[in-house]
């Protein structure tokens, strides 16, 4: 019996990150911009995505990967907008990786403008795994709390786009809108910022005028 | 809880090494683990538990190394350890921060006994 030691050297999510860094050089090959939505759960991010199907011009082409734990859903809201949607259910699993991702590719139109990923609502375990994004999206509702970028720091400071939804219940509710976008900013300068309300049906062609700016960049 | 699904990840290393340099077993792993990981050490350690049985790292202790997060300054060089996060520069409060180290996620070692 011998022993011996060998150095390894290798990245635990070196696996995740190679698929996605395929996913990543396809999109963009295709012209297309990939946007990673993170929050907690009921943030709002299907609402902001029924918004932006209704915003967006006809020449601009969305489609959107939901991810879930359960149900159809949020698929069928999108679908219900008229724009193509895939539903992942991880089946408990609390974050997407990149591999689920891959394995929708063949069904993904090469002539979209824009797709979005919903990931599982979870401000932790998604802020770990590269999906293949151009752009990591953080969601933050009113509700939640102002408090919320330094007690979950790495889906702040791994994004670069923050999003306050549900800005109409702001003035119904202690939190302070420039006190969580100062907070953000302290862990992440790079950080775009952005306040909106979907019933209200603010903030959003800012938003999207952002992502055409970085589809812009992108087809550059 | 996603450090189970990073703990399959290290398991399927794990099999490939014992493979490819025909071990019997794997009796010690050393990991990085940077602060900024996402990653909770002691999580981490109770999937590796659980996984481990019945493969071919059984018997293995785990070692983990928890790396600070370490940053530069880009305006005036200073070298820093963040705990807070909070990417301001300590001696010049400039916001223009480039980080050195903290986010691994690394199998560095592994002991086989062949």
């Amino acid at each position: 019996m011998k022993k011996k030691e060998v150095l390894v050297f290798e990245d635990l999510l070196g696996s995740n990150k190679k698929v996605a860094s395929t996913i990543r050089k396809k999109l963009t090959q295709n012209g297309i911009l990939t946007i990673n939505l993170m929050s907690s759960p009921g943030a709002g991010k299907t609402t902001l995505l029924e918004r932006i199907a209704e915003h967006l011009e006809p020449d601009h082409k969305m489609a959107v990967i939901e991810g879930d734990i359960e149900t159809e859903r949020d698929a069928d809201r999108i679908r219900a907008k008229g724009i193509p949607a895939w539903q992942i259910m991880t089946g408990g699993a609390c974050h997407l990786e990149a591999k689920m991702i891959a394995r929708l590719f063949s069904e993904i139109p090469s002539d979209l403008d824009f797709l979005f990923i919903e990931n599982v609502g979870n401000l932790v375990c998604p802020a770990s795994f590269d999906l293949g994004e151009n752009i990591r999206c953080t969601l933050l509702s009113t509700p939640e709390g102002d408090d919320k970028p330094k007690k979950y720091p790495k889906a702040f400071i791994t994004s670069d786009c923050l999003v306050i939804t549900k800005a109409d219940l702001s003035g119904l509710l202690p939190f302070q809108t420039e006190k969580a976008i100062h907070e953000a900013l302290t862990i992440n300068p790079r950080l775009k910022t952005f306040i909106t309300s979907a019933i209200k049906d603010t903030g959003l062609q800012a938003l999207i005028e952002y992502f055409k700016t970085e589809l812009m960049k992108l087809r550059s | 809880m996603h450090e189970l699904s990073i703990v399959a990840n290290l398991f399927e290393i794990l099999e490939r090494e014992a493979k490819e340099k025909k071990a019997k077993k794997i009796t010690a792993i050393k990991l990085q683990i940077g602060q900024l990981s996402g990653i909770v050490p002691e999580l981490f350690r109770s999937a590796f538990e659980i996984y481990k049985k019945e493969t071919v790292a059984a018997d293995a202790e785990l070692e983990i190394d928890i790396v600070p997060f370490k940053v530069k300054c880009q305006k005036c060089k200073t070298e820093m350890t963040k705990e807070d996060f909070i990417l301001t520069c300590d001696q010049c409060g400039s916001n223009d921060i480039k980080s050195l180290c903290g986010t691994e996620l690394l199998l560095e070692t592994i002991e086989l006994e062949t």
